[in-house]
């Protein structure tokens, strides 16, 4: 008797693989422990977004969105010296930091690791803004704390091939 | 092996100090870094600087890392130097292209100082 297929929920697969490869960068770069939450309180005025685009089988952006105190630990981190404001050297570390991210996620989907093409980070740092993404295929949220500091890593899916 | 020096290449300069760093905490004797921010820059240090050792981001603006690697072989500039490449771009496919471009070793981000240590010092003699 033939077994149909299962089907694989791509919100729960790329959820999955973006919470190992998070996990992986953070423990691998800067020795730290991070894990996926299930919200993200960022209550300070000033916030990071760190956005690499994606381009081939999959057209979109991921976006790592955090406050100052979340860049500068993570640029304190990676860098091993002591970060005080959001500085040139912070903004390239937290960019640095989501391109590490989205290559470890792709990494970890047959159908994207060779076929899935990134961009150089662009980051954006201000007061309330967004970034805005016309009719998404898929958008995933996903939450992150390290340090009991909280950032989210968004995925943003335009088109797949 | 004796001290060496080695041109980073990596639009960001973060990166170019972790993996300078990197590379001291893997043990070798470093007496000079040259950093370049582009395949354009480091083609520029290798037409007057003597190296013993090149490591290259690959996803880089101007000239990426795979171009500079071409063009570092057909130029013969740093003849005989091992290159390694350091990136993001990690699947089966990318380390075949760079190979084929002349690279001699690969190291995904993220990466870690054994890592570094396993595919830096064989290439060196180290």
């Amino acid at each position: 008797m033939a077994s149909a297929a299962k089907q694989i929920d791509p919100v729960s697969l790329y959820s999955h693989a973006m919470d190992e490869a998070v996990a992986e960068v953070f423990s691998l770069m800067m020795g730290i422990a991070c894990a996926s939450v299930d919200d993200c309180p960022v209550d300070e005025p000033e916030t990071i977004s760190a956005v690499i685009g994606l381009a081939g089988a999959m057209s979109g952006t991921c976006v790592l969105r955090g406050g100052e105190r979340a860049a500068v630990r993570i640029a304190s981190a990676l860098t091993g010296m002591e970060m005080l404001s959001l500085d040139e050297t912070v903004k390239d570390a937290v960019g640095e930091i989501c391109n590490m991210i989205a290559g470890a996620w792709k990494g970890k989907l047959p159908t994207l690791a060779s076929s899935c093409m990134l961009s150089t980070p662009t980051v954006v740092t201000g007061t309330n803004y967004q970034l805005h993404t016309q009719r998404p295929e898929l958008r995933i949220d996903r939450y992150y704390r390290f340090d009991a500091i909280t950032f989210s890593v968004t995925l943003v899916c335009e088109s797949m091939q | 092996m004796g001290e060496i020096s080695a041109l980073i290449v990596d639009d960001s300069s973060v990166m170019r100090k972790i993996v300078e760093r990197a590379l001291r905490q893997a043990g070798l004797a470093i007496a000079s870094v040259f950093e370049a921010a582009s395949g354009v820059e480091g083609l520029d240090i290798l037409s007057s600087q003597r190296v013993d050792l090149i490591l290259s981001d690959i996803n880089m603006p101007n000239m990426d890392g795979l171009e500079f690697l071409r063009q570092l072989r057909s130029q013969n500039l740093a003849p005989g130097v091992p290159v390694v490449m350091i990136t993001t771009e990690g699947s089966e496919d990318h380390v075949r292209e760079a190979i084929i471009a002349g690279a001699q070793g690969y190291i995904r981000k993220p990466f870690t100082t054994e890592q570094v240590k396993e595919r830096v010092l064989p290439l060196i003699g180290a």
